[in-house]
This record gives structure tokens, sequence and C-alpha cells, in this order.
């Protein structure tokens, strides 16, 4: 019987999914981020552009459809975060909307700029890009301050719903050290995803070496932000929510989300140990180059387990800290069941995406790219 | 209460985006046909030389495509940063559209777009060919879902009010789907798109005719061009007629503010410019009847009896109603988790008075009359430049049949020079569907001083500031490299 809860519940997963398949596409972000930390000459700085630019659009597209989807299931948190949030949702948009005419205009005769101007946007991208990602998700485990007051649409002269109470329209997530963390922990597995797939899609024993020494430093820098973000986690108090709607601090209420839904924790440590296996082989195996085969559906299982930790099992997702009832719930901010209903056998279609989308890439990257290749092409970044 | 300022910037941002999304996303749509079929010839006459020409149209496709996309995700992203009521007020419904669209249209898009670049040398001539094709219908899809959720702005339907929830929920997918406003505008937007592409193409080819390149590459551009063009014009001028009819019916302050109309009523006539009008034309292309009853904006706002003798209240009786459904709103929230009976009463008020809810938002009826000479000539604008596109594509088609074209420098010169004229059509075009709406976010459901966000203005204003300089650097770039691009030109021979 699919019910209005049931509902809710798919469209978590879906949102999970999303989260997490868009995780793992910013590998075109953390790949950017070793343009000059990995490409010492020319060739291979080119070589790192073109790999990654022949996938930029689905990174790109996947943020796009994430945010839609949010819209479509729980417009609530669409209205209040990005209004609230609204200097930081604005920063991750600039860095993306940079990096998306980098590639085409970095190599084009006239850009104005020069070649290094939309190389370095390319890498802030890179780098700010997860860290504000992945610092406003920090939020939905620390809370942010706001309040929701579904009467105020009947004044004619202050109808807002979703008032921000913080001091700086969400610059403030910075304060909490967890947000940090979480960013950060981001940035450095968007650093590793990179490195695997470029070693995986790039044909150049040199590149691969540098990228290789840098793959290690970045991985060390994740694990160590992954232990704070870990131990940080299962020992905060947490927003759960009661059978009315009511919302309370529970002491480490994302420790027993692990524990009460074993399911998502055998998730995550099963997509933890893929994304560890990844790295490790391909650091400690000489010649591997399939390491993104292990670590990207590590990446995708370990995110889902993190959005289904923050939404799933009777907990307030989008927790305000002005006032716990303004707090987000799947309940309270989804969309109506019709609306449900009518999106999810829309949803149906997704793996037939995901089909064509793999048929297309495998014909496309059958052969790794090579500087002879990036040589004879007459079009290219 | 609400700043005006506040409104004012969250509104300049938004159309701000808008406008310079709406530079990149017609040339993608119209040279995405343009090139499809350059390369169909190609695969069907293995002549090498369309595979050069079909390339370089590719080539100057993804130096505008990526801004295109660029501007397009902010204005997804708009809707919940300045307009965060709006957001929740009618997020059920118009996040749907949005949502198909990323699933169903942008990853055929971006799958497509990458094969139809570096796909050449890696996949056989007709899985190509197929790339290139599903590219352009990928953007033509997402023009669709994108425009069912613009029209769903123009013309609610498929939803009701929960005064528990406090939104309008779908209850009819396919209502807001197939929205008759929806289709319409979907073929006049897209159709517009390819009169661009068409334009640009033609406007660069007599460049080339012009400095005495590329002679055979540009007369075949010229053809292929002129051909879609003159379709896609076609199409616009009859799905631009279901639309002012669309208008007429469903939004007729912005058809009152088009024809500068103040006092309407049957035989209405049709405004060529000011002093000059075509006696009862207005009533016939709004209602396709010489009698039928166009109300002008006094007649909207002080109330008027149609031809059929159905009476239309004032807009003062509207924004009483309005006011009464919000107190009845009120009332309801405060008593139904306390005395279910008493609100239930309420309830029936609200329902009585729900057609007009929105208009409890506005304080007086000035409000309701958008800005009458920004659209009365931006309408000018956009049906004046149409009908000139048009009739040039059709001297060109007909002069390069011919074979004449490459010595008439005059019409190489005039098509050159019409290549702004078309992007300007189409922004007008844009402004007369946006501003002529206001002040409505949502057609007499939600004003635009009630979707906004809760932000200071210092706010907006900076973000606005801040787009303006990235936007305009994108365009500076864009329109450089282009013209570098063109100078360089295809990679055919000078007498091809």
């Amino acid at each position: 019987m699919i019910t209005y809860e049931f509902l809710q519940n798919y469209w978590w997963m879906l949102i999970s999914l999303l989260g997490g398949l868009l995780v793992f596409l910013l590998f075109v972000q953390g790949g950017n981020s070793m343009i000059f930390l990995a490409g010492k000459t020319e060739e291979e700085r080119q070589l790192i552009v073109n790999s990654t630019g022949r996938k930029w659009e689905f990174t790109f597209t996947t943020l796009v459809t994430f945010g839609g989807a949010f819209y479509a299931s729980f417009p609530l948190f669409y209205s209040t975060s990005f209004s609230g949030a609204y200097f930081v949702w604005m920063l991750i948009l600039i860095t993306f909307v940079f990096q998306a005419v980098s590639y085409e205009f970095q190599n084009k005769a006239g850009n104005i700029l020069g070649k290094n101007a939309f190389r370095v946007f390319l890498t802030l991208n890179g780098c700010l890009g997860p860290l504000l990602i992945g610092t406003a998700v920090g939020t939905f485990f620390t809370g942010s301050s706001f309040i929701v007051n579904k009467d105020a649409a009947g004044s004619s002269l202050q109808p807002i719903i979703s008032q921000w109470t913080g001091c700086c329209h969400g610059l403030e997530a910075v304060a909490n050290p967890f947000n940090v963390e979480f960013g950060l922990m981001v940035m450095f597995l968007t650093m590793c995803l990179g490195a695997l797939y470029l070693i995986n899609n790039i044909d150049d024993e040199p590149l691969a070496k540098s990228l290789r020494g840098r793959l290690g430093f970045v991985f060390i820098c994740f694990l160590v932000c992954l232990v704070f973000v870990l131990v940080h986690l299962v020992t905060m108090p947490g927003f759960a929510v009661g059978e009315d709607g009511y919302v309370f601090i529970e002491k480490n209420k994302y420790l027993h989300n692990f524990l009460q839904m074993p399911a998502v924790l055998a998730l995550f440590l099963a997509g933890a140990v893929l994304l560890v296996v990844g790295v490790v082989l391909t650091l400690f195996r000489k010649g591997f180059r399939r390491g993104i085969w292990f670590s990207a559906p590590g990446t995708v299982m370990v995110v889902m387990a993190i959005f289904m930790i923050a939404g799933y099992n009777n907990t307030a997702y989008y927790p305000s800290i002005a006032n716990l009832q303004s707090s987000l719930t799947l309940a309270n901010s989804c969309s109506s069941e019709f609306t449900l209903k009518a999106m999810s056998i829309v949803s149906l279609i997704i793996p037939f995406v995901l089909a064509y989308i793999v048929y297309a890439w495998r014909k496309m990257d059958l052969r790794s790219l090579t500087r002879k290749e990036l040589a004879e092409t007459d079009h290219k970044y | 209460m609400l700043e005006t300022a506040l409104i004012d910037w969250s509104r300049a941002q938004f159309a701000l985006t808008a406008c310079y999304h709406w530079v990149f996303v017609p040339l993608t749509l119209g040279l995405a046909i343009v090139m499809a079929v350059m390369e169909t010839i190609y695969v069907i006459k293995k002549d090498e030389f369309w595979k050069n020409t079909a390339k370089f149209w590719m080539k100057l496709f993804g130096i505008n495509f990526a801004v295109g996309i660029a501007t397009g995700i902010i204005l997804e992203f708009e809707f919940g940063t300045n307009f965060s009521n709006y957001s929740w007020f009618v997020g059920d419904i118009f996040g749907a559209p949005l949502a198909i669209e990323g699933i169903i249209a942008f990853f055929i898009e971006a799958t497509f777009v990458a094969v139809m670049f570096f796909g050449w040398d890696k996949v056989g001539k007709k899985f190509h060919l197929a790339s290139t094709w599903l590219t352009g219908i990928g953007a033509a899809i997402s023009a669709i879902w994108i425009l069912v959720a613009n029209s769903w702005m123009q013309h609610p339907v498929g939803m009701e009010f929960n005064p528990d929830t406090v939104r309008h929920e779908m209850v009819d997918f396919w209502a807001v789907a197939l929205n008759p406003v929806a289709v319409s505008k979907f073929f006049h937007s897209w159709f517009s798109g390819w009169m661009t592409g068409s334009i640009f193409v033609i406007g660069v080819s007599c460049w080339y005719l012009l400095k005495k390149r590329q002679t055979r590459f540009a007369i075949s551009s010229i053809s292929v061009a002129s051909i879609v063009g003159i379709i896609g014009t076609f199409a616009v001028m009859l799905s631009g007629d279901s639309s002012g009819v669309h208008v007429a019916k469903y939004q007729p302050m912005k058809l009152a503010a088009a024809e500068g109309l103040e006092d309407g009523g049957p035989r209405s006539p049709f405004s060529i410019v000011p002093g000059i009008e075509i006696p009862g034309m207005l009533s016939i292309l709004a209602t396709h009847d010489i009698d039928g009853y166009v109300p002008g904006i006094n007649d909207l706002l002080y109330g008027y009896v149609d031809s059929d003798g159905v009476e239309h209240p004032s807009a003062e009786v509207k924004i009483y109603k309005g006011k009464t459904a919000l107190k009845a709103f009120r009332a309801y929230r405060k008593l139904k988790d306390t005395n279910p009976q008493a609100a239930e009463k309420v309830r029936e008020v609200l329902d009585e008075n729900m057609d007009c809810f929105g208009y409890g938002y506005i304080n007086s009826p000035e409000e309701l009359v958008p800005n009458v000479p920004l659209i009365y000539w931006s309408f000018r604008i956009m049906v004046g430049l149409g009908s000139f596109l048009l009739l040039l594509m059709v001297v060109v088609l007909f002069f390069s049949l011919k074979g004449k074209i490459q010595n008439m420098k005059w019409l190489q010169w005039i098509a050159l020079l019409s290549i702004p004229l078309v992007y300007l059509a189409g922004q007008a075009g844009w402004v007369v569907a946006e501003a002529g709406r206001q002040p409505w976010a949502i057609e007499g459901l939600l004003p635009v001083n009630a979707a906004v966000s809760s932000l200071s203005v210092g706010a907006v204003q900076t973000t606005f500031f801040i787009f303006v300089a990235v936007f305009t650097l994108f365009l500076a770039i864009e329109l450089r490299i282009l013209f570098k691009a063109i100078v360089k030109g295809p990679e055919t021979t000078d007498n091809e």
C-alpha cells in the first residue's frame, strides 16, 4: 500500500541518491583542483582540463536536478534554506557559473582574461564548490537559525512564511566547527575522487605518478576530517521528532539512528570500505588504475547513508535552532500526496536515464585520453 | 511592512537573469536544428563539405551553450533565494515541472552534447547524427517543461488551496502539463529560437559573402537557415495567434496594456502605433470575432458587462473579496485546532472568496495596472521586427536559390545588421509576457509583494550588481570569442 508516509520516505531516498550521485560527480571539481597541484607541464594541465571537461555537464545537470527534485518534493526546504542561507547558496552558484564557462572559453582566441584566469576559476570552483556544499549540508545536523510561521500568509503587510534570524544569511555556518569539518571532508573526498578519475581516464604515466602523490596526501586529509566528523556525529545531540510532530533534542540521536537502522549502518560501512579500497589499491598496487570503480559506488553509498540518518527515523533533517518547532521534517516540509505520487511515476524513468548515460559514456571512454589524441583532435579545451 | 525597494530589487535581479538567459537560449534552440539538418545532409550525401559546415556551426553553438547553462541554473535557484514565499505557496505545483525538466531533458542534453563535440572519431556516423539531434531535442524538451511552469504562472490550473498546509496543491497533473497556454507558449518560444538561429546563420554567412570568402559554405548555410527560419516564423505566427486569444481570455489586463486600450468593448480597434488604428482588428485577434468584447483598462478596474451579458466585477470588489478571504483564512488558522465547527464556517467564507484570495494583498486598484508604455512598445517591437525578419528570410532564400545573393551587397548588409534585431524581438516578447503579468507573480493568485523572500535590500543589491558584472563579462567574452571564431572561419576552402 502506497501511503503518504511511504512517498515521503521514498522521496527522501531519491534525494539521498541524488546527493550521493552529486558528490560522486563532484570528481569533476576534485579533478580541477588538481590542475595546478598535479599538472606540472602545460600538456598535463591540458589533459586534466580535457578529461574533466568531457564530464562537467553531468555534474552540473545533477546539481540542477538535485535542486529541482528538492523543490518538487520538499518545497519548504527550498523556500527556507535558499532564501535564508542566501549568501552561501549564491556563492555556490557563482563558483559553478564560472566553472560552466571556463572550459569553453579558456583556450579560445579572444578570451580577454587569458587561459590561466579560467583555470584559476576552475580550481577555485574545484575547492570552494564542494567545501561550501559540504558546509551547507553540515547544517542538516547542527541546525540553522530560522522561523517558519505559516500563519504569516494571512497578513497582507508581511506575509512571509520563512524568516531567517541568523546574522549573516548563512555565512554564520562557518562559526560551527562541525560544519567546517564536514565541508573540508567533502572537499578532500572530491579531490580523492578527482585524482582517481584522472588516473583512470588519462593514459599518461608521468601525470599518473604525480596524481598518485597528491592522492596520498588528500586521502590522509580526508581520513582525518572523516574521523572528526564521525566522532562528532555519533556524540552530538540531534533533533528528534515525536509522534505528534513535536521536535525535541535527543542525546546521541545520530548514533541511535545508525544503530536503529542497521541497513543504513551497513550501507555506510560497505560504502566506506569500498571508498577506502579504491584509494588504497590505487596507491599501493603498481599500475592499478581502476580505483574509481570502487570509490565511486562507495561514495554514493556513504553519502546516501548520511542523508538517511539526517532525515529518517523520526529526525528533523533541517533543524531550526531559533525555534525547534520550526524545524523541517519529512512530514511537515514535503509536497502533497498527489504531487509526490505523480513525481514518483516520473521517477521511474531514472533507470532509463542512467542506462543511456552509461551507454554513451562507455562509448566515449572506451579508450583513455592521451597526449596523442589531444594533439590530433580539433575540439579540445 | 515589506519594503518596496526589496520587491523591486528582487524583481530586477530575476529579470536581469532571465533577460541574459534568453540572450543565449534561443541561439541554442535554433542553431541545434540548423546544424542537425546540415549533419543529416552530410550523412545522406557523404560529402565532407557538409560535415565541415556542420562542425563550424557546432563550434559557435558550443561557445554559446555554456553561458546559457550558467544563467539557467541561477534562474532555478532564484525562485528559492529571492521568492521564498512563492516557492512554498505554489512549490507543490511549480516544483514538479522543474524536476521533470532536470530528470528528462537536461540529462539528454548533457549526455549527447558531449558525444556531439568529442565523438566524431569515437562513435559511428549514425550514432553521432542521433546525438546531434538528441542535443537539440533535449533542449526542446527542456523548453517544454520550463514553459509549462511559466505558463502556470500566467494561467494557474489543476490546483486547490489547502489552508491547513497554506499552499496551493496540485490535483490534476495533466491540467498543469497540458495547460493550453503552455502548448502555445512552448511552440511560440521554441520556434522563435529557430528564427534566432536562422537569422544568426544568415547574418554570419552574409558577412563571408561581403568578404568574398567561403562562398559555397555561406550560400549553403543561408539556404538551410532560410528554410528553417521561414518554417519557424510561420509557426511563431500561428502560436502567437493562439497566445493572443489566451491572453485575452486569461490575462485581459495584459492585453489591454499591450494595446494601450483604456476603454474597450466589441469591435475594438488594433493600434499599429499611437494614432493609427485598424477598426475591429483587436476583437478579431483576441476573440476571432469582430464583435468580440475586449475590455480596456478602465473596464477591468471599474467593472463591465461583456457582449454575452456576463457581469465582471470591479477591482475594488475583487480586493474586498480578497481581504475577506484573508480574514477568513486567519480565523480558520486560529480556530482549526480549538473549535472545528467554527473553523468549518469560516472555511466556507474562505472558499466563497478564494477566487480573489490574491487580491487580498493588493492595496489599491491602480496597483493592478502594469507599465502600459513598456508593454505597448515592447509588443510593437516584437511584432514589427518579427514581420520584417520573415520578409528578409523569404527574400534571402529567393535570391540564394536564384544564385544571385553573392552579388547583392545591400541584402548582405541588411542580413548582417539584422542579427541584433532578432535578439531585440525575443527580449521584447518576454517583456510583454512577464512585465505584462505584473503585479502578479501568479496571475490572480499571488502578487509579487507577497511572493518575495525576507531579505535585506542590501543583500539583494549586492548579488544584483555581482550578477550584472559577471553576466556582462561573460557576454563580452562570448562575443569576442565568437567574432574571432567567425573571422577564422570554417575548415572549408575559400571557393567552398
